[in-house]
C-alpha cells in the first residue's frame, strides 16, 4: 500500500496521513459513541430523588427485650431485634459451629443486644419470617426464608439452605444511647 | 424471497405492483406461489398459529395500555379499573392474560415439533437460532408483563428474578441496582417495566418477520424430514395451507376463548389478586406455569462447586438450558431429520418430553423432602439429552432407509416430480 501510494503521489500526501486521519477519526467516533450512550445506561441508575430519602433514624428505646421490629430503609426491611441474654449466648456459642460464611458474633453487632441486619434473603431477595409471634424462626432460632429454605442463626448467619451469605449488615451509627441513624 | 411471477387484472393493483411490488411479495410468501411440502400434518399449523396470537396480544396490549397506569399507587387500581369499569376492561384482559399462557404452549409445541422432525438440521440452522431469540424475547417480555398489575406474586416474582442478577461476581449488586433504578423493586422499576413491555413485542415482531424470511429460503421441513425434490412434492400454500390453518385456529380459539369465559383465572395465582406489599413475602413464590421447568432447574443446583457458589451455578443452569438449544444443530450430527427414521431418538425424545414436564411439576412445589432429588435427577437428564444422548444417537443409531420422495412416500403411483408438473 505505502510503496504504492509513494510510486503514484507524492511523499507528503501519501497514504500515511490518510491512515493517520482514518484511524484517528474512527477513535474519536468510538469514544464520542460511548460517551453518548453512558447517559442512557446511567438514566436507568437510581434518580437523585431516590438518592436523597436513603437516611432512617430509628429510636430504640421502646423495643422491649425479646422484641423484633422492622423499619424501612432504602424501601427495604430491616430487622431490629432487642435479643435476650439467652439469643446473645446462642450467637456466641455457634461462633465455633460450622458456618457457610464465617463470621463472628461480635463482628455483626455494635451493641451486644442490638441485632440490626437487612431483612432480605441473600439468596433471591425474599423476606424470612422470623419477625413477627408466631412465625417460623427456622432451624437455628433466628429467621427462615420461605421462599427457597434458608435457615438463619440469632446473629443472622446463613446455616443451611441455598442462600449464600449471612444477612447483611446496614450501614448505622448510635446517635443517642438508644438511637440509631441508618444509611 | 424469490417473487411469483404472477399477472394481475386489476388495473389499480398493476399500477402499485409496477411500482412496489407488494401484490407479488404477498404471493410468494403466503399465497399461491408458495411451495410447500404436500405432507405437513396438524403439527405444523404452531408456527402460524403463535403469529395469530401475537397479533391478539398486540392488539388487547395497546388497548389495555390506554387504560393503565404504570404508577405503583395506581397500578393496582388501574388493573381492578379496567376489570370494573372499562367497557369490555374484562375481556381485554383475560384475552391478553390467557393469551400468554395461550402463547406459551403453542410456542412450546413449535418447538418440539421441530424437535422431533430435525426441523433445526441443515440448512435450517439460522431458522432454529432465530426461534430460540424470539422464545428468549417471548419469555422477558411476559416476565416484565406479569409485574405490571403491581399484585404480590407480580412484586416478589420481580424481585426473585432481578435477584439472579446479583449472582454475577463483583458487578452483580450494581446491575440489579442499575435494573430497579433504587435500592428495591419500586416505582421506577415498574415504570421502565413496562416501557420495555411495549417496546418488546415489536422487537419480537421483527424477529418473527427475519424467522419467516429464512423460513422461506429453504422452505418448510416436513414430516418425512426429507427435501423435496421437485414440483409434485408441493403444493401451493395458497388455498391448502391457508385453510388448514384457518381450521387450526378455529380448534385453537374454542379452547382458547374456553379459558377466556370459562376459567379466566385458571393459569393465574390468587395472590395476585392481593396489592403489592414490599414488607411481607408469599408464603410460596412460584412464577407462571411456562416458567416452571426452568424454575426447577435454578433450584436444583443447592451444593457449590469448588469455589463457584450454588446461586450463581443455577442462574447459569437455568440460562444454559435455553442457550444450548442454540448449539443443537452441531450437536446432532445425524443426517437423518425426523424422528419417524430414527427408532431411538424418537424414544429419547418422549423421554425428554417427559423430564421437562416433570422438571414443570417440581418448579411448582416448595423445595424440600423428595423434589429436590428428583428436581436434580431431571436437571441432569435435561443437560444429558443434548451433550451425552444427542450426540452418541448421531454417531451410534442406525437409521432406517428413508423415502426415495415425499410424492413416493405419501401417494399409492406417485413419484416425485412427474405429476401436477
Amino acid at each position: 500500500m505505502i510503496e504504492q501510494s509513494m510510486m503514484q503521489q507524492p511523499l507528503d500526501d501519501g497514504f500515511p496521513r490518510r491512515d493517520f486521519l482514518f484511524i484517528a477519526t474512527g477513535t474519536v467516533a468510538a469514544a464520542g459513541t460511548a460517551l453518548a450512550v453512558w447517559p442512557l445506561i446511567h438514566s436507568m441508575n437510581p434518580a437523585a430523588d431516590i438518592l436523597a430519602v436513603s437516611k432512617t433514624e430509628v429510636d430504640l428505646g421502646p423495643i422491649e427485650v425479646g422484641q423484633r421490629i422492622t423499619v424501612v430503609w432504602r424501601g427495604k426491611p430491616i430487622f431490629v431485634d432487642h435479643r435476650s441474654p439467652e439469643r446473645i449466648a446462642q450467637a456466641r456459642a455457634d461462633d465455633k459451629a460450622e458456618l457457610i460464611d464465617p463470621q463472628l458474633d461480635s463482628e455483626r453487632v455494635q451493641k451486644d443486644e442490638w441485632l440490626i441486619v437487612i431483612g432480605i434473603c441473600t439468596h433471591l431477595g425474599c423476606i424470612p419470617l422470623g419477625q413477627r409471634t408466631g412465625d417460623s424462626r427456622g432451624d437455628y432460632g433466628g429467621w427462615f426464608c420461605p421462599c427457597h429454605g434458608s435457615h438463619y442463626d440469632t446473629s443472622g448467619r446463613i446455616r443451611k439452605g441455598p442462600a449464600p451469605k449471612n444477612l447483611v449488615i446496614p450501614p448505622y451509627t448510635f446517635t443517642k444511647n438508644t438511637t440509631i441513624k441508618i444509611g | 424471497m424469490s417473487h411469483s411471477t404472477k399477472e394481475f387484472s386489476n388495473p389499480v393493483i398493476r399500477w402499485i405492483e409496477y411500482r412496489l411490488p407488494i401484490f407479488s411479495f404477498i404471493d410468494s410468501s403466503v399465497g399461491t406461489g408458495y411451495p410447500t411440502p404436500r405432507n405437513l400434518n396438524y403439527w405444523w399449523n404452531f408456527g402460524s398459529l403463535a403469529g395469530v396470537v401475537l397479533v391478539i396480544m398486540i392488539l388487547t396490549g395497546v388497548m389495555l395500555a390506554a387504560n393503565y397506569t404504570a404508577n405503583v399507587g395506581y397500578a393496582f387500581e388501574s388493573v381492578e379499573r379496567i376489570m370494573r369499569d372499562v367497557n369490555y376492561g374484562w375481556l381485554l384482559r383475560y384475552l391478553h392474560s390467557n393469551g400468554s399462557s395461550m402463547f406459551f404452549i403453542i410456542v412450546y409445541i413449535h418447538m418440539f415439533r421441530g424437535l422431533y422432525f430435525g426441523s433445526y438440521k441443515a440448512p435450517r440452522e439460522l431458522l432454529w437460532i432465530l426461534g430460540v431469540f424470539i422464545i428468549l424475547a417471548m419469555m422477558a417480555t411476559a416476565f416484565m408483563g406479569y409485574v405490571l398489575p403491581w399484585g404480590q406474586m407480580s412484586f416478589w416474582g420481580a424481585t426473585v428474578i432481578t435477584n439472579l442478577f446479583s449472582a454475577i461476581p463483583l458487578i452483580g449488586e450494581s446491575i440489579v441496582t442499575w435494573l430497579w433504578g433504587g435500592f428495591s423493586v419500586a416505582n421506577p422499576t415498574l415504570n421502565r417495566f413496562f416501557a420495555w413491555h411495549y417496546l418488546l413485542p415489536f422487537i419480537l415482531f421483527a424477529l418473527v418477520f427475519i424467522h419467516l424470511w429464512a423460513l422461506h429460503v429453504h422452505k418448510s421441513n416436513n414430516p418425512l424430514g426429507i427435501d423435496a425434490k421437485g414440483a409434485g412434492d408441493m403444493i401451493p400454500f395458497h388455498p391448502y395451507y391457508t385453510i388448514k390453518d384457518t381450521f387450526g385456529m378455529g380448534v385453537f380459539m374454542i379452547i382458547y376463548l374456553s379459558f377466556v369465559f370459562f376459567a379466566p383465572d385458571f393459569f393465574g395465582e390468587p395472590d395476585n389478586y392481593i396489592k403489592a406489599n414490599p414488607m411481607v413475602t408469599p408464603p410460596e413464590i412460584v412464577p407462571e406455569w411456562y416458567f416452571l421447568p426452568f424454575y426447577a432447574i435454578l433450584r436444583a443446583i443447592t451444593f457449590n462447586i469448588f469455589f463457584i457458589p450454588a446461586k450463581l451455578i443455577g442462574v447459569i443452569a437455568m440460562f444454559s438450558s435455553i442457550l444450548i438449544l442454540l448449539f443443537l444443530p452441531w450437536l446432532d450430527r445425524c443426517k437423518v431429520r425426523s424422528a419417524r427414521f430414527r427408532p431411538l431418538y424418537k424414544q429419547f425424545f418422549w423421554i425428554f418430553v417427559l423430564d421437562t414436564l416433570i422438571l414443570g411439576y417440581v418448579g411448582a412445589n416448595p423445595p424440600q423432602g423428595l423434589f429436590i432429588p428428583i428436581g436434580q435427577a431431571a436437571t441432569a437428564y435435561y443437560f444429558a439429552h443434548f451433550l451425552i444422548i444427542i450426540p452418541l444417537l448421531g454417531v451410534l443409531e442406525k437409521t432406517k432407509p428413508l423415502p426415495e420422495s415425499i410424492s413416493a412416500a405419501v401417494t399409492e403411483s406417485g413419484t416425485s416430480g412427474k405429476e401436477n408438473g
